[in-house]
């Protein structure tokens, strides 16, 4: 007879407790290494330190960028949001992977869509992990408080975020599908979307041909809307409304995606035989 | 979803009866492209038996394993456990079902307690504390426990994925290569932990294994295997005696290397 609850458990469709396991089990080796809590916080300090002095140089020579110091080190700090939300996914789903963990995780009861919410749920505390201290040090560093943002800074925060897991998930998805060979798309596939998300610049400044491109990603929605709070001190309701809505669908598309992926994973007998 | 396939197990009332099939496989193929890993395979598991799949390399264990998980998806035919069909409601049944092989791992940044403790949480077990000093004091694992898995030796390392395969005390335990690079007097221990399970909790076990000694001393029953298809079926000592043999291993490469066939008469059922 196998173990009180255990069926019951098994059974039932939806688990918080299989969940925190799978948290538990990345929190366990985040907690047992400091130098892993060290380097998640330490790109988007250096980061924002660099941007942090560029901008200090600007501003002493243009009267423009004497207003964009916030502008810019905002920018730095919550395009970091997007590329740790991506890699905090992204990360902890390889790391299975070259454990050959995979395969004893999807023959006990934990759905493929749980796995899923419990890295989402990982890379929410791996990008807060990041993107705190350094968006802290901006302060006494730079006398740039993003906190004073309010509001729509959460509003931006969450969007980031959840473009950062359907990148994820669509990185994950090839890579269960095709190998550890395609582990550098956790990578390049952020970067990809840097020069049409409108960081640093309106997505004006895009030659014409590129502002649709730009139009369809919710980040350029967040940055312009960061713009319109920073610079005229209004929080621009359509951008956010835009970045809600693009979100939405693509994390519907790549969470659709990934379950495709991870069905035809199964199909070619690539769960059980993962691994460097 | 599992409520509604509830209804329709096979196995209600004689679920205890020691003759009642807890493992039906259905004319199972499974092909890539033109390459045909199972070809139309069929059998069932008595609840209780020990029972062991051979076959040399690539006749098609593994695959047969990984599709009794549901972690490989069959090109047709039916996989039915505890009167669950595992291609449409696997999770209703994966509680009651445990793994272990070489072929997976567990994280090595993790001790075996913090590993246990995490697969107890997936499981839904209610006292993994205490399960875990159990299992911990029966495969004797007390003086490496806290230790990184990446530190342990090999027979070490065997017994902590044997704990995470019988966490859950599994109603059926799918093992494959169990003893696999385990030195003799490892081997035999887990050969003798295993037998031990099997009496002491009803268990049913299936084994892929290519240790014949092993296979001889656990399993009451033999599925021959070679090129995706079952070429025999039978106890370990009817096979031996089919065949003319001294042991299970000269069946084994009589089979394999196609020599010849063993006569039917006399076959048990």
């Amino acid at each position: 007879m196998s173990a009180p609850g255990t069926e019951a458990a098994s059974r039932a469709p939806f688990s918080w407790r299989r969940l925190m396991a799978i948290n538990l089990r990345h929190l366990y080796v985040l907690r047992s290494s400091w130098p892993r809590i060290l380097e998640l916080a330490y790109w988007p300090t250096v980061q924002m330190i660099l941007w942090g002095f560029i901008t200090t140089f600007f501003t002493q020579h243009s009267t423009w960028l004497s207003q964009a110091s916030a502008v810019l080190i905002t920018g730095v700090l919550l395009w970091d949001v997007l590329f740790r939300a991506n890699l905090g996914f992204a990360v902890p789903f390889v790391e299975e992977m070259y454990a050959r963990n995979l395969g004893q995780l999807f023959i006990s009861p934990l759905r493929p869509y749980e796995f899923v919410v419990a890295l989402m749920m990982l890379s929410g505390i791996r990008t807060l992990i990041g993107v705190l201290p350094a968006s802290l040090l901006a302060a006494p560093l730079f006398d740039v408080w993003v906190y004073g943002m309010g509001l729509p800074l959460i509003a931006y925060f969450t969007n980031l975020i959840v473009m950062g897991w359907s990148i994820g998930l669509v990185a994950s998805g090839i890579i269960i599908r095709n190998g550890l060979g395609a582990e550098n798309l956790i990578w390049f596939s952020v970067f990809l979307l840097a020069p049409v998300s409108g960081i640093y610049y309106p997505i004006t400044t895009l030659p014409t041909w590129l502002q649709p491109v730009a139009k369809i990603l919710p980040s350029s929605h967040v940055f312009e809307g960061m713009r319109a709070v920073l610079f005229e001190g209004r929080f621009d309701v359509p951008h956010l409304l835009w970045a809600i809505g693009l979100n939405f669908v693509y994390l519907a598309l790549a969470s659709l995606f990934f379950l495709t992926m991870f069905r035809s994973a199964r199909r070619l007998g690539l769960i059980l035989h993962q691994g460097e | 979803m599992c409520e509604v396939d509830r209804s329709a197990r096979q196995l209600p009332a004689v679920e205890g009866a020691a003759d009642v099939n807890i493992l039906t496989v259905v004319d199972v193929t499974k092909r890539y492209g033109h390459v045909v890993a199972l070809d139309g395979i069929s059998f069932s598991i008595r609840k209780g038996s020990i029972t062991a799949l051979l076959g040399g390399n690539g006749a098609g264990k593994t695959t047969t394993l990984s599709i009794l998980l549901g972690l490989l998806i069959p090109t047709s035919g039916s996989v039915t456990v505890f009167g669950e069909d595992m291609l449409l409601n696997r999770y209703c049944v994966l509680g009651r079902m445990n793994f272990a092989s070489p072929y997976v791992d567990l994280p090595k940044r993790l001790t075996g307690r913090q590993s246990l403790n995490v697969y107890g949480h997936l499981y839904g077990l209610r006292d993994i504390k205490n399960r875990i000093a159990r299992l911990s004091s029966d495969l004797e694992m007390q003086p490496f426990l806290d230790r990184p898995a990446s530190g342990l030796s090999a027979g070490q390392m065997t017994r902590l994925m044997l704990a995470k395969a019988l966490l859950n005390e599994p109603d059926l335990l799918l093992l494959d290569e169990p003893t696999a690079s385990l030195d003799p007097d490892t081997g035999d221990w887990v050969r003798g932990y295993l037998q031990r399970f099997a009496r002491e909790t009803g268990g049913t076990i299936l084994l892929a294994s290519h240790n014949m000694g092993e296979v001889e001393r656990l399993c009451d029953r033999v599925l021959m295997l070679r090129a995706g298809i079952i070429v025999d079926d039978d106890s370990p000592s009817d096979l031996i005696r089919r065949y003319g043999r001294q042991n299970l291993e000269e069946v084994f490469l009589d089979i394999a290397r196609n020599r010849r066939t063993g006569t039917l008469q006399g076959k048990s059922q």
